[in-house]
């Protein structure tokens, strides 16, 4: 079975999903090889137990543009891959889609497992935010991108593997998608990835006036907040205060979540914790999988009570 | 400018998820269902860019008969005319045949600009606003928080990226944008615009009407519910036992108090 894996380079250094999906590549097949747009990754790559690395080379590649990458990897690919990974990140998202559609591959995109079933690959992926898992067997040629921490990177198998430079030319792209620099707001913004305690809120706190007796709890617990997406885009919490893919990726001694459902994309920013206790209305939220100890009720209820222990102790 | 956004019919987030006998379908009969979140966003969008830069504003699902509601809600809030595409195969198709069936309907559309929400809240794909942009030759960007327009021969977004990272591009048109929740305030259909929506074409487009080499899903294996991987304390009683206890845990099991 043959595996191509597809390596990201963020400011210099092969972002860590990426070698997450490598292990992955390692564990279902030993004819692995790795491709990356970045010479100094690439020669890193060589350190692995891999079939090859394959090194594609423009300048015009050391910036991220979804047209140009298609581009080069529609001509350094071919059909002899069982496989096609990629980490699971935005800009897999984001480029990803298009090269499927030109190449008719299906991309089956942020799965949460892929083994190999005595020849037969399959890949597990959820739907539902969660609530279900869904196995298609791969018969065809295919890309599948891998959810972050599906795959630990520290079990990476070393070895040693050719370099293999492909010169890659641009005559023919027509560049209608021009990115400027990129950037970040709130300068100075909470910095929660350093934080022992995060109290953590989401849709179940049903108002914006219940803010402040989530605030309280967190004050009580010299703890941090935190809050799922919605909340910050009801405006009821700064962005800063955002965990997940698109916010902050923490992992505190403590989480403790109060009414937040625990999608895919929150788990993702949280689920690193030493310990989580979650309360939910919902019993079937999937924050409870990974809970170390779950209460199913109101929060509304238990909060205000356990606000009143802690303050008589 | 046209402008066409895409929705999608899917069931409330609190609902149960059940699966049929075969284990390779989801039990539909008992959801509520509502318009996928995201997509509410990129409706509000369209009507903001309809608003300044004037056009016509299309809004477009497919799926099966039920889903023509989402298609009407947003007529309702001020979308111009619909387009429902309806799956009358009674087969699931994944996403990539998915696109080639939105190629096929919008092959003589020449939309300036296509929105639709980053990601499903059922499937999850969270991949058809790109195919799209590949499929028709449009350049494409993804998880919008912004967008600034001038004219009708470029617009500019600011997208998300991770770890708090955001960065503006500018695409030519025609263009695809996947929009990301929060990037504006969706609206909420008046009394007025529900009477009005009456009045607006919807064109239904039967799927099996429709030239398309889309093949149906012939590789799910099996549907399950995930299993936990962890040993989890149950906490119950009444709030007032719950908190007794949460309290306990956190001063003596987890030193914190």
């Amino acid at each position: 079975m043959k595996i191509l894996v597809f390596i990201q380079v963020d400011d210099n250094k092969i972002n860590k999903m990426s070698l997450e999906t490598l292990r992955c590549a390692q564990i279902i097949s030993n004819e692995v090889s790795a491709v990356t747009f970045d010479e100094s990754a690439a020669n890193e790559l060589t350190t692995y137990n891999l079939n090859e690395v394959i090194f594609a080379k423009n300048s015009s590649l050391s910036n991220y543009n979804p047209l140009y990458f298609a581009n080069a990897f529609e001509k350094i690919i071919d059909s002899s891959f069982n496989a096609i990974l990629f980490a699971h990140t935005y800009e897999t998202r984001d480029w990803v889609p298009r090269l499927s559609a030109r190449l008719d591959y299906p991309f089956i995109s942020d799965c949460v497992d892929l083994k190999n079933d005595n020849g037969s690959l399959i890949a597990t992926r959820q739907t539902y935010q969660g609530k279900l898992n869904n196995d298609f067997e791969i018969k065809s040629n295919v890309f599948c991108s891998i959810q972050s921490g599906s795959f630990k990177s520290d079990d990476l198998e070393s070895g040693s593997c050719s370099l293999n430079t492909i010169d890659v030319a641009f005559d023919d792209v027509e560049n209608t998608i021009r990115a400027e620099e990129k950037f970040k707001e709130q300068k100075g913004g909470v910095d929660l990835t350093a934080a022992d305690l995060i109290v953590s809120v989401g849709r179940g706190i049903a108002k914006e006036e219940n803010i402040p007796m989530a605030e309280e709890l967190t004050a009580l617990l010299n703890a941090e907040m935190g809050s799922s997406r919605p909340i910050v885009d009801y405006g009821w919490l700064p962005h800063d205060r955002q965990i997940g893919s698109s916010g902050q990726v923490v992992s505190p001694k403590l989480y403790f979540s109060l009414g937040v459902s625990g999608a895919i994309q929150h788990q993702v920013g949280m689920k690193g914790s030493d310990k989580i206790m979650a309360i939910n209305k919902d019993e079937n939220a999937p924050i409870f999988e990974i809970s170390d100890y779950s209460v199913v009720g109101d929060l509304l209820e238990i909060v205000p009570k356990l606000i009143e222990r802690i303050k008589e102790n | 400018m046209k402008i066409c956004v895409l929705v999608k019919q899917v069931p409330d987030k609190n609902d149960e998820i059940k699966l049929d006998q075969n284990h390779k379908s989801v039990d539909k009969n008992n959801f509520n269902f509502v318009t996928n979140e995201s997509d509410n966003y990129a409706v509000e969008e369209a009507l903001l860019i309809k608003e300044k830069l004037g056009g016509e504003v299309t809004v477009c699902t497919y799926g099966s008969e039920s889903s023509i509601q989402v298609v009407k809600d947003a007529l309702s809030k001020g979308a111009d005319r619909g387009i429902f595409i309806e799956n009358d195969q009674n087969l699931d198709y994944d996403i990539l045949n998915i696109s080639k069936i939105f190629k096929s309907a919008f092959k003589d559309e020449n939309f300036d600009l296509i929105l639709s929400g980053l990601q499903s809240d059922d499937i999850g794909n969270g991949q058809l606003g790109v195919l799209i942009a590949e499929h028709l030759q449009m350049s494409h960007g993804s998880l919008v928080m912004e967008t600034e327009t001038s004219d009708n021969t470029k617009i500019k977004v600011k997208r998300e990226l991770e770890n708090g990272w955001f960065q503006w591009s500018e695409l030519d048109l025609p263009a695809s944008l996947t929009i990301q929740s929060g990037i504006n305030k969706p609206r909420y259909a008046s009394l007025r615009g529900i009477m009005m929506m009456k009045k607006k074409p919807i064109q239904t487009i039967k799927l099996s009407e429709l030239e398309t080499n889309a093949q149906s899903i012939d590789n799910l294996k099996a549907m399950y519910i995930p299993q936990k991987t962890k040993e989890t304390v149950k906490v119950e009683g009444t709030p007032d036992e719950i908190a007794e206890k949460l309290h306990n845990i956190l001063k003596n099991d987890l030193g914190l108090l």
